[in-house]
């Protein structure tokens, strides 16, 4: 059995009659979210309606400036929080500020548990599902292999660099095979090279499960390198102002940044955002 | 060892051996002090003789139970005013002044009601210790990242699994700490209550070795505690230590 294998959206939809083959993997409608006040603080609108739709197995990235509602909207496609107004489906079902079966999440912070073994630490979320132990130790053991971190399988998190604790935190995602893989600046506190490599190493992810992912980042260049299609969203109340297709092939690797194209889908990027920035730094 | 460690172990030779001296050319009474070496043999053929096994086993199960009872109730007490902000704020001012109330003026009330029997001596040991481990484990879960919240959700873990899969074992050196605390408290206010007011126990037997003049057995059985306390909070110290730096890097 590859132990990385998905059930293809299509399937999915069919098992749940809801919407058909053709459905988005994700399906967002009007959502919008206004965090009430509280205390002094006064009522925030975070998110705009947003209408976005995610193919089965694309990879769209997100960027925007400070606050403008990223994290809102990765945490509300989660599950981890609730819209205000508007619906999230996830394969046909509508997901109601409860994290559905199917969709991980690799966060910005290091979220690795440093009590235990890298080993422990993937095999945390399969020992939840009570599956049985044989299983359990040839899909950790695979998804280590996988992610390259099979010599460090009986090493601490502590033991480990910034890179490798997220590859654990990765890993960790990956062993429960999400359909959906949300990441929320997984590679912010790496170094440029390091981030490059990870790009890397996310793309073959990607590849080889058939994943929708849908990420965050602050770096233009990672979202050109990346993604299928790049979301680029307005100051707060956040929304998208366009959602710029990259046209890279599948079976692209960081080398495409030395391309002529990745230059100018950066500045289109940039001349986007930074209208956007200076109003959110403006309102801070 | 480390080199900080061996340094350490020079200080304590050396001012143990100061004391010899001290005690050995007559610098220091002996009625006031024996040296160390004294104690040392005074403490092993008391041991031997068995003549403080029991008083050593009655100070140490009222420890015992006594730092069980506020480690146990201060953790609990402490997850309870974590989970509900509003009484936080009404106790805090309360927690913060504790120690400035001398608890031990309860101690007389608590033989009145219980009797001169352990049980005294347990309570006051534990309400001595039970605050300190409150506020380590109000530190230990402030100081969860939100992200380990964030993870338990994204796990599907119900509230009890949540707290205890991921946000305990999060907090666990500062609960270390509170552990450290509540032994060091405990061991003050059992012997201390054995000193005042009990017919056994450790605290029982230096007073009345103190009273009687008899030296060899009051150092034998100080040398016994201080040895005894300092390998316990050494230990946890190390473990602390070790929890601290293992969880750091977070």
């Amino acid at each position: 059995m590859n132990v990385l294998s998905q059930t293809s959206a299509a399937e999915h939809s069919l098992e749940e009659g809801a919407r058909g083959a053709k459905a988005p993997h994700v399906h967002l409608k009007g959502v919008t979210r206004i965090y009430p006040a509280v205390a002094n603080n006064p009522e925030v609108h975070a998110l705009a309606s947003t209408d976005l739709d995610l193919p089965q197995g694309s990879f769209f990235s997100l960027i925007g400036p400070s606050g403008c509602g990223k994290s809102t909207l990765l945490d509300i496609v989660a599950g981890l929080a609730s819209p205000t107004e508007g619906t999230v489906m996830f394969e046909g079902k509508r997901i109601e500020g409860r994290p559905p079966e199917g969709v991980g999440v690799v966060f910005q912070e290091d979220s690795s548990f440093p009590w235990l073994t890298v080993w422990n630490n993937v095999a945390f979320g399969l020992r939840r599902k009570r599956i049985d132990k044989a299983e359990m130790a040839k899909r950790v053991d695979a998804i280590l292999a996988f992610t390259g971190l099979s010599d460090f399988a009986q090493a601490y998190p502590a033991q480990l660099s910034g890179g490798m604790r997220q590859r654990v935190c990765i890993a960790r995602t990956l062993v429960l095979q999400p359909r959906l893989i949300l990441l929320d600046e997984p590679f912010g506190a790496l170094d440029q090279q390091t981030r490059l490599l990870m790009g890397d190493e996310l793309l073959r992810i990607w590849r080889e499960t058939g994943a929708t992912i849908m990420m965050i980042t602050h770096s233009l260049d990672e979202a050109a390198m990346l993604a299928d299609h790049v979301g680029v969203m307005s100051a707060r109340p956040g929304k998208f102002i366009e959602i710029i297709e990259t046209g890279w092939p599948r079976d692209r690797t960081s080398e495409i940044v030395s391309e002529a194209r990745f230059g100018s889908i950066t500045a289109h990027m940039w001349s986007l955002l930074r209208e956007e920035s200076q109003k959110a730094m403006k309102a801070r | 060892m480390s080199k900080a460690g061996w340094i350490r172990l020079v200080i304590v030779i050396a001012f143990f051996g100061a004391l010899e001296i001290m005690c050995r050319i007559g610098w220091i009474d002996r009625l006031t002090m024996i040296p160390p070496t004294e104690m040392a043999e005074a403490l092993w053929s008391m041991l031997l003789a068995g003549s403080i096994t029991e008083d050593v086993l009655y100070s140490l199960r009222n420890t015992v139970a006594a730092v069980a009872l506020s480690v146990l109730a201060g953790f609990v007490c402490g997850v309870i005013v974590h989970a509900l902000p509003r009484l936080r704020r009404i106790l805090d001012p309360l927690f913060a002044s504790y120690y400035a109330v001398p608890v031990f003026v309860f101690y007389p009330l608590l033989v009145v009601i219980f009797g001169i029997n352990a049980t005294p001596l347990i309570l006051i040991g534990a309400m001595f210790g039970i605050v300190a481990m409150l506020i380590s484990t109000l530190t230990g879960l402030d100081r969860v990242p939100r992200v380990m919240f964030k993870s338990a959700r994204m796990f599907q873990l119900d509230p009890l699994r949540s707290a205890l899969l991921i946000k305990l074992p999060s907090a666990a050196p500062h609960l270390i700490t509170g552990v450290k605390l509540a032994v060091v408290y405990s061991v003050i206010a059992v012997v201390a209550g054995e000193f005042i007011l009990s017919s056994k126990g450790i605290g029982h037997r230096i007073a009345y070795a103190y009273n009687d003049f008899d030296s060899r057995t009051m150092y034998g059985l100080l040398l016994l505690l201080l040895t005894a306390v300092t390998v316990v909070t050494m230990s946890l110290h190390m473990w602390e230590h070790r929890l601290h730096s293992r969880w750091a890097k977070q």
